[in-house]
């Protein structure tokens, strides 16, 4: 996994509550067996003005002029400004993947859906947890400022503004720390087998059938 | 020192290694794979050369893409891209030696469908599937929740998961509810009280006598659900009612073992001094018959109400998310919900599609007919057993009399990966889960309600409360 540690660049602002997976990347793209390819179709039925399928060429499609990713002023972004209960709905992992695929491996909101936040971190991405009042702010910012870039500095847990301005933000120290050494979640639980065996050992002695062959 | 919960019984009972950092390992019992999140997961040991931790703690099944038209192998799969990934899941879990019921097994079906029915999962286990919609097992007095495909993979090689402890949340159902309410009202009521984030963070239990006078598969209902009111994981306490459900099931305890297992389960209950970090007190009387409006879940009415006005609202966030919803859904505020027509109707999913949701709608359609104006009414059942069971009652031909669908089991047009969907611009009275833009189907417009209010709506051709409804 590539590491996680400073990052800056251009941000994209997506003014709407509630933001679902479904939206995220519409379920017809979930077909493919594969973890990447999936950048083209994020926000696929905002983004173009078509109905998208797997297998087209997407540079041929109409856009949707009023979606801010078709935005030329937010080519390139790589960090996402949005609102609150970001990522709710399915599971999918596949909704990570399409804005990593995408270029987005930060994401601002107020408040994130449960699931997504845990599987942001599984592939490198941020999402990062700012109030409402300060995300109003930025939003403002993002708006009024052609080109409006923020620095996001992950060991000392800082958001920078353009005018040097900080606003810091809690991180679990764990996932910190694995996005810092952009390392492998299976491999540093491995490190502790003898403790599942041990733990599997003591529970199959006092509850048998969770182990039972079928 | 105060009680447990029972999500802090089943975390304390699977906790195998609390880390300094504060986050902790917890042990998964049970592992359920489908064929739509996994292949990336499958294809991860493979790079990395690893195998199952416990080949038996997974079984799989295919549903997300399957059609529900009859078909006898994967080749039959017309969309190329499904065809592969019912394939992929057959390759893989035969490589792997992981249990599958595939294509032409009574057992295949709907994964929250297929576990419980099997007594795959039983009361006191963790279980996760690469779905969301998972925290309806903890209607078994689990602890069950979605995971992404990283940690189905994560699953497979460790057998753990790497966890932090949720807060504690009761959702406290008292009282009696009344006739034509249903286990699908009682938990839309209660994501339009809390809201889709209002159990963010939190373990979700719901309690209190309307919970306890639900059968299991109402409770496997309100668990479902657990995930629109935010909350990844829902559970209830183990009673009688549960026991009683998994005995004789297949994967379940059998001899002493059994005798063993129900004692333990009875423990599987929160303590009377059980401190939650949240209780929402409910009352069952209140509650009436349920119909989604807009495009999220808790955008939600009863059947007598009028539609919100967004101008009432003073919150800028939400007020904006009503006023688009209300476009994209070509409604107006202050209409009747008895006055929005319907299109189509799908009686399925892992919310709605088991026997006894089967039986309310049928009760519903019997000795009637779809109304002309509707195009479609579609009945998914949730699994091939389910299935079985519904035509050995003869429910199909209740609905095929009724100008309705019988089809073969699967997730059909709750997220219309196959070819079960909506029309751009077309209302359904769905009793699926998610009413989210485009969700069955580009531009398709789902209103959420109960099997019994579906099979009325397909009836009258609009929504009709069944309480007082005669056809």
């Amino acid at each position: 996994m590539e590491k996680y540690v400073i990052e800056q660049g251009v941000v994209a602002p997506l003014d709407r509550a509630n933001v679902d997976t479904d939206q995220i990347i519409p379920k017809q793209f979930l077909k493919s067996i594969k973890r990447t390819g999936f950048g083209p179709n994020l926000f696929d039925e905002w983004r173009y003005l078509d109905e998208g399928e797997p297998g087209q060429d997407n540079s041929r499609r109409p856009l949707n002029q009023d979606f801010v990713l078709n935005d030329a002023r937010y080519q390139g972004a790589n960090i996402l400004l949005t609102r609150r209960n970001f990522g709710c709905g399915s599971s999918r992992e596949h909704a990570p993947w399409a804005l990593e695929d995408y270029g987005f491996r930060t994401i601002i909101a107020p408040s994130f859906a449960d699931i997504f936040f845990n599987n942001c971190f599984k592939n490198g991405m941020l999402p990062i947890v700012l109030d409402e009042a300060v995300i109003d702010e930025l939003f403002r910012d993002v708006k009024s400022v052609e080109g409006y870039q923020l620095t996001i500095d992950l060991a000392k847990q800082l958001v920078i503004r353009p005018n040097g301005e900080t606003v810091s933000f809690e991180v679990d120290e764990f996932r910190k720390h694995c996005l810092l050494n952009g390392l492998d979640d299976i491999g540093l639980t491995l490190q502790h087998a003898d403790d599942i065996r041990g733990y599997e050992a003591k529970r199959s002695s006092q509850e048998p059938w969770v182990f039972d062959a079928h | 020192m105060a009680g447990k919960t029972l999500y802090d019984k089943l975390w304390d009972s699977h906790l195998v290694k609390q880390r300094e950092d504060g986050s902790a390992l917890i042990y998964i019992d049970r592992q359920i794979i489908h064929e739509v999140t996994s292949p990336q997961a499958f294809e991860g040991l493979r790079i990395a050369g690893r195998q199952p931790w416990r080949t038996n703690a997974n079984v799989a099944t295919i549903d997300h893409n399957v059609p529900t038209t009859p078909f006898k192998s994967a080749a039959d799969i017309e969309d190329a891209t499904s065809r592969i990934q019912v394939q992929t899941l057959q390759d893989n879990t035969r490589e792997f030696g992981i249990t599958e019921f595939g294509i032409g097994d009574a057992r295949q079906g709907i994964v929250h469908v297929m576990a419980p029915e099997q007594g795959a999962v039983v009361p006191g286990m963790t279980v996760v599937c690469g779905d969301s919609h998972t925290s309806t097992n903890g209607a078994l007095a689990c602890l069950a929740h979605g995971i992404g495909t990283s940690e189905v993979e994560h699953v497979l090689a460790t057998q753990c998961l790497v966890a932090k402890k949720m807060k504690n949340m009761l959702v406290h159902v008292e009282g009696e509810l009344g006739a034509g309410v249903t286990a699908k009202d009682v938990v839309l009521h209660i994501i339009g009280v809390i809201g889709t984030a209002g159990g963010t963070g939190y373990a979700m239990e719901f309690g209190g006598s309307a919970i306890r006078s639900l059968s299991m598969e109402g409770r496997m209902t309100v668990c479902n659900m657990s995930i629109e009111a935010g909350a990844r994981a829902g559970m209830v306490a183990a009673d009688e009612k549960t026991i009683e459900y998994v005995k004789g099931r297949p994967f379940a305890p059998k001899g002493d073992d059994w005798e063993k297992a129900a004692a333990y389960w009875k423990t599987l209950t929160s303590d009377a001094d059980a401190v939650f970090d949240q209780v929402v007190e409910i009352s069952a009387a209140e509650i009436q018959p349920q119909v989604s409006w807009g495009t999220s879940p808790e955008m939600v009415v009863a059947i007598d109400a009028t539609l919100p006005d967004p101008d009432a609202e003073t919150d800028p966030v939400r007020k904006s998310g009503m006023q688009r919803a209300y476009e994209y859904m070509a409604l107006k505020p202050g209409m009747k919900v008895s006055d929005i027509h319907v299109d189509r109707v799908f009686i399925g999913s892992c919310t709605n599609s088991r026997i006894e949701d089967l039986r309310a709608a049928a009760d519903v359609a019997k000795g009637k007919k779809k109304a002309d104006s509707v195009k479609q009414v579609l009945v998914v059942p949730g699994s091939g057993l389910v299935k079985l069971q519904a035509e050995k009652e003869g429910l199909d031909k209740i609905f095929i009399e009724a100008g309705f669908e019988w089809r073969e089991p699967g997730c059909s047009m709750c997220l219309a990966m196959n070819p079960d969907k909506l029309q751009a611009g077309e209302h359904c009275a769905s009793t699926s889960n998610r009413n989210f833009e485009g969700r069955q189907g580009n531009g398709g417009r789902t209103h959420l309600v109960s099997p019994a209010m579906a099979a009325a709506a397909a009836v009258a051709g609009h929504f009709v409360d069944v309480r007082t409804w005669q056809a």
